[in-house]
């Protein structure tokens, strides 16, 4: 049995910037699932939030980011997905590690066979939604408007966050103002909705990466938590 | 990826599991391979980039607010609360990525292909572009600048390519055939 891990922002997922991955290959007349499986685990991926084990995207985006790093990196999209299903279904008591290990070793699974999985013994407690989608009205001001400079929060804290790594302590400018949306550090632990406002903010590939493309610029959508006025 | 892999055995002992307990049924999983190949696809952002280049008052709509110009289309698939439309120019290159994981606009565009979701293209495409773009045979002049669109939240991001010359006189229907996948996330010019 592997200790539990816990679950910190500085996961495999947040790849941006990250060096020392190849060249990008395109796969020609990529069919849109290789194998029946692949459906398999996008359809599950349904059941199981029609079931209960999830309540909310960012639930189910930070399962996939608290699986194994190495399954991250060699079980493909879908081998991903179905990580943060498993997980997700152990955690909710749907299924429990024990039938499923039973039911694939009789399936043709060895005990070698690496499991992406990470269900938490004390899982996140489920909130209560009673609206869908993340677009919420929102009756607090926004701070920040189109041109204003920010620069983006620096603190690490453990936990789902949309801000990446490469864009922490960055000088940028806001593009768009997108009004109140679902705050994602917040639900996806459970902790409610805690709507706060979104923007795009452009940020210079100098200000990212140092010098190099001077006409290189990224836009992220970042919450108004992560900014200050700069 | 191969047949039998450690994951389709996974999925499969797991999809066997919910039947039993009564929550999917094998018909489920035929109904998303039906909707993601027929219906949910690059199909339907073509359609929208057809509208833009033939009718100017769309296109002008379209750009000032993508979510409402494409609501017109009542396109089935979820996955986009929010959409900005991108435009490309002579003068600035447009790109779509999700570093953290692989936001994508579903109903445009369908499921995103593997190289989207790959590490090789989430991490390198925020940094060097440029070159990511050669290895799909685009060649962006320094110029031009290179606009990176990181999806990080819930809004999703569709290019507006460049109509080619060749295809000046076609009618929509004509110009949706001609409008790719890679055109509309921004690796590929037509």
């Amino acid at each position: 049995m592997r200790p539990e891990v816990f679950c910190l922002m500085d996961g495999i997922h947040d790849l941006g910037g990250k060096h020392g991955y190849g060249q990008v290959i395109a796969e020609p007349d990529e069919p849109v699932f290789h194998d029946r499986w692949e459906a398999s685990v996008f359809t599950m991926v349904n059941a199981a939030a029609a079931a209960g084990a999830f309540n909310n995207t960012d639930r189910f985006r930070h399962a996939i980011e608290r699986i194994d790093p190495v399954a991250y990196l060699t079980h493909g999209y879908y081998g991903r997905w179905l990580g943060g299903l498993e997980t997700l279904l152990v955690e909710a008591g749907i299924i429990t590690r024990t039938e499923l290990n039973e039911r694939a070793l009789s399936q043709g699974a060895t005990v070698n066979d690496r499991i992406a999985a990470r269900p938490k013994s004390a899982p996140d407690p489920m909130d209560t939604r009673t609206e869908v989608g993340s677009d919420r009205v929102l009756q607090t001001t926004a701070r920040f408007k189109p041109g204003d400079q920010v620069l983006t929060a620096t603190e690490v804290k453990s936990g789902h966050t949309r801000l990446p790594a490469y864009a922490r302590g960055k000088q940028g400018v806001i593009h768009q103002a997108h009004g109140g949306w679902v705050y994602p550090d917040d639900s996806a632990h459970g902790r409610g909705e805690s709507p706060q406002h979104l923007y795009t903010v452009g940020f210079t590939g100098d200000e990212l990466w140092g010098g190099g493309d001077p006409n290189l610029m990224v836009y992220l959508d970042l919450f108004e938590p992560y900014l200050e006025q700069q | 990826m191969s047949k039998v892999s450690e994951q389709s055995i996974r999925a499969e002992a797991l999809e066997s599991l919910l039947i039993e307990k009564g929550l999917l049924t094998p018909e489920h999983v035929d109904e998303v391979i039906v909707r993601y190949n027929e219906r949910v696809g690059p199909m339907n952002g073509a359609r929208v980039v057809a509208k833009a280049w033939t009718d100017p008052e769309y296109r002008t709509r379209l750009l000032a607010d993508g979510t409402a110009a494409v609501a017109e289309f009542e396109f089935e698939g979820g996955q986009v609360e929010k959409l900005v439309v991108v435009e490309n120019t002579d003068e600035i290159h447009n790109v779509v990525v999700c570093t953290l994981c692989s936001c994508y606009p579903w109903a445009m565009l369908g499921l995103p292909p593997a190289w989207y979701k790959d590490p090789e293209y989430r991490s390198r495409i925020v940094r060097e572009p440029r070159e990511v773009l050669k290895e799909f045979d685009v060649t962006v002049g320094e110029d031009v600048a290179v606009r990176v669109w990181d999806s990080s939240a819930e809004v999703r991001y569709l290019v507006l390519p460049q109509q080619p010359e060749a295809l000046c006189g076609f009618d929509e229907t004509e110009l949706a055939a001609h409008v790719t996948r890679e055109s509309m996330i921004g690796v590929a010019v037509l």
